[in-house]
């Protein structure tokens, strides 16, 4: 019996192996088609970066409440892998609480802390499934922001359920387990009751040692088959960030957050026009060449930070509800803007696994297709978007790239933008005025001179 | 105390004199030619002069930053007039620019040095911070503000975007007026509506637009004065106190103007 469990266990393990590469392997090379961009400066100040704002979640403790139940939530799930990898070397070698005699009594402590994360878990993930779903909150509810309609709303609450049952199937395998200890059942290593899971004995008080093995088996099953699930799951979902947050903390722009990224190829027209320097000099390098596109029309346009930022983004809205132009009733949403770019990186994913992995034009551009030119024209740059985010995901960058590719690449500005371009190409002013009234605001100061 | 002469020395005439300045006064296109900011401007100039600080600007050499055409989407209008700035800011040897436009502000810090102008520069709100704080600058001669109530609302190129919040404070601060907060400020202060080259435009299609929903926070506080530090804040917010006809009650000053104001000049 228990080497068909190892056996089944061995490739229940191998295949979630596989399909998490897969994922991930997908994931990645979807990131990489982005354009090239230097994050790999300043590694000290990054790595310190990624302590703050990632491991010690910094900007979610801007809200104290909600960053503090975020936070048990956070250390549940990343000290609770200690068990779930003495679980798993369980189900590897057959063998049952396998650190429990090299642990002794610390062995008891342990489980007993995790019982407690668990519990924290469990009623942290019960009140957020609380404000979703009866308090509604603003931000998260797909009647007033049409981007969580549908997949994104249900993926919310799935995850949260996720957890919560979790949980429950880990203290009751507990308190079953200890009961089997205490009827001295052979395979189960005494360790002594758990600091929470004892009070959970009363339920398994009058069953019989056979259906006690069958539930702590099936508990046990059901908690590493879930996690396993969870693991591939994680990657369809919006909970990618508890991965993701990390490499995308590290790799965040240390610039300040007004400074828009120079286009050099432009540079290099604008020196030769203005005579600076010639196309022939060799000095200049190549001649000029005139790149392919002017901004961003598509996902290959945008730097690979801007596609990881969209597999990061856990679409919790705190953007979107910071947005000057999204609470005025304009349709753009910097969290649509995070969504839709990942969409459109998950469609171009498929697109590769049926094509062997070469993507083959469908004829759509996250331009157009999936952000419409009113969404983008509405964006103030006021930054209150890139502020709020707690893992440093900027969506005003992809929104001023997309801009550049309609006014640059497409020539579509709104008239009004049209008149003040042609003011500057001629009067050097955004205003109708002449430049040689400029300076007209000083002549009452000097003629008292 | 005798009639202040305010001058207003180019950098033309300053480099045929041989001169150099301490400082650059870049006055940007609202400070040039919109007639409620003109006034800034001159406030400005005022404050410098009685301050004694060797000044100059670059009068009708002067064009626009480019901010505009940037966050626009034009490129190539941006770097047209940036190179030929950075042109005439080399002739001239500039070192150090400070300028009353926080977009300004921002493209010359952050956005010129990529294109090859390296200067030192600031807002006016960090150099009135820095007479101030020399005491080139002192409050004294001109309107009483104790007991005035005064809110200060954030530009977001000041302040998230270059992460300056106290120099604007401390000058209003040196006032002794009562300042209170905004219910959303500093770091979550809210756009007035006109950045990203909203100010050029009409907005898009909601239910309200975003400086009422702005001067509706700044009313709630019950300040009598709004204080702002960018040409693009002042019309928005102006517009804001038309829109719910509260002109007088309820009035928007550039920082420069009030410490104009508070020395009497």
């Amino acid at each position: 019996m228990a080497i068909i469990q190892q056996i089944i266990f061995l490739i229940v393990l191998g295949i979630v192996g596989w399909f998490v590469f897969k994922r991930a392997n997908l994931i990645r090379k979807t990131i990489s088609l982005g354009r090239d961009e230097d994050r790999y400066d300043q590694p000290a100040q990054r790595f310190s970066i990624m302590l703050r704002v990632a491991f010690g979640q910094k900007k979610m403790f801007d809200r104290p409440l909600i960053g503090l139940m975020h936070f048990v939530v956070y250390a549940g799930f990343l000290l609770i892998n200690i068990e779930v990898l003495e679980i798993v070397l369980d189900g590897v070698l057959g063998k049952h609480r396998l650190f429990a005699p090299f642990l002794g009594t610390f062995y008891n402590f342990l489980i007993g802390f995790f019982e407690f994360l668990a519990i924290g878990v469990l009623v942290t993930c019960s009140i957020f499934l609380i404000r979703r779903a009866i308090l509604k909150v603003e931000r998260l509810q797909p009647s007033r922001h049409r981007e969580m309609n549908g997949w994104p709303e249900l993926d919310g609450k799935i995850i949260l359920l996720f957890e919560i049952v979790l949980m429950i199937a880990i203290l009751t395998m507990n308190a079953a387990d200890t009961v089997l200890q205490e009827m001295g059942s052979p395979h189960y290593t005494p360790t002594g009751d758990f600091a929470f899971s004892q009070f959970l004995k009363p339920i398994f008080a009058n069953w019989s040692e056979n259906s006690l093995i069958i539930y702590e088996r099936f508990a046990w099953w059901f908690h590493i088959l879930g996690i396993f699930t969870f693991a591939v799951y994680v990657t369809y979902s919006k909970h990618l960030h508890i991965a993701l947050a990390f490499p995308n903390t590290y790799f965040s722009r240390l610039t300040p957050k007004g400074e828009m990224n120079n286009m050099p190829d432009i540079t290099k027209e604008v020196k030769i026009m203005l005579g600076l320097t010639t196309s022939e000099d060799p000095a200049s390098g190549t001649e000029s060449v005139i790149p392919e596109r002017f901004g961003a029309k598509d996902v290959p346009d945008l730097s690979w930070k801007n596609l990881m930022d969209a597999y990061s983004c856990t679409e919790c809205g705190r953007c979107t509800s910071a947005c000057p132009a999204n609470f005025t009733g304009k349709k753009l949403s910097p969290r649509k803007i995070m969504m839709d770019t990942r969409d459109r990186l998950e469609d171009i994913g498929r697109n590769m696994q049926t094509n062997k992995g070469e993507f083959v034009d469908d004829g759509k551009s996250l331009m157009g297709d999936y952000i419409s030119n009113e969404e983008i024209l509405a964006c103030t740059t006021c930054n209150a978007c890139v502020q709020e985010c707690p893992i440093l995901i900027n969506p005003l960058d992809i929104i001023l790239q997309l801009r550049r590719y309609k006014i640059m690449d497409e020539a579509q500005a709104p008239g009004s933008w049209n008149t003040m371009f042609q003011n500057l190409d001629t009067n050097q002013a955004p205003w109708k005025f002449s430049p040689d009234d400029r300076f007209n605001w000083a002549e009452k100061l000097r003629n008292e001179v | 105390m005798s009639e202040l002469i305010n001058k207003v020395p180019t950098m033309a005439e300053m480099a045929a004199g041989n001169e150099t300045p301490e400082v650059l006064f870049w006055v940007g296109c609202a400070g040039s030619f919109d007639d409620r900011y003109k006034k800034v401007t001159v406030a400005f100039v005022k404050i410098l002069n009685k301050a004694g600080v060797k000044f100059a600007v670059l009068g009708t050499e002067e064009s626009c930053t480019g901010d505009p055409a940037r966050r626009a989407g034009n490129e190539f209008t941006f770097q047209m007039l940036a190179m030929s700035n950075i042109q005439v800011l080399d002739m001239y040897g500039v070192k150090k620019i400070v300028t009353a436009c926080p977009h300004c502000f921002n493209t010359l810090k952050n956005e010129y040095p990529e294109l090859g102008g390296n200067y030192e520069v600031l807002h006016h709100s960090e150099y009135l911070q820095q007479l101030i704080d020399e005491g080139r600058v002192r409050i004294e001669g001109g309107e009483t503000f104790k007991g005035r109530k005064i809110t200060f609302h954030d530009s977001c190129y000041l302040g998230r975007a270059n992460g300056i919040y106290e120099a604007p404070r401390h000058v209003l601060e040196a006032l002794d007026a009562d300042l209170i907060e905004m219910k959303r400020s500093k770091v979550k202060g809210l756009c007035c509506g006109a950045g990203g080259g909203q100010m050029f435009k009409e907005p898009e299609p909601g239910k309200k637009d975003v400086n009422i929903e702005r001067i509706e926070e700044a009313i709630d506080t019950g300040a009598t004065t709004i204080a702002v530090a960018c040409p693009f804040c002042m019309v928005m917010m102006t517009d804001g106190v038309k829109n719910k006809e509260k002109e007088d009650s309820v009035k928007v000053f550039d920082l420069a103007e009030l410490i104009a104001q508070a020395e009497g000049l």
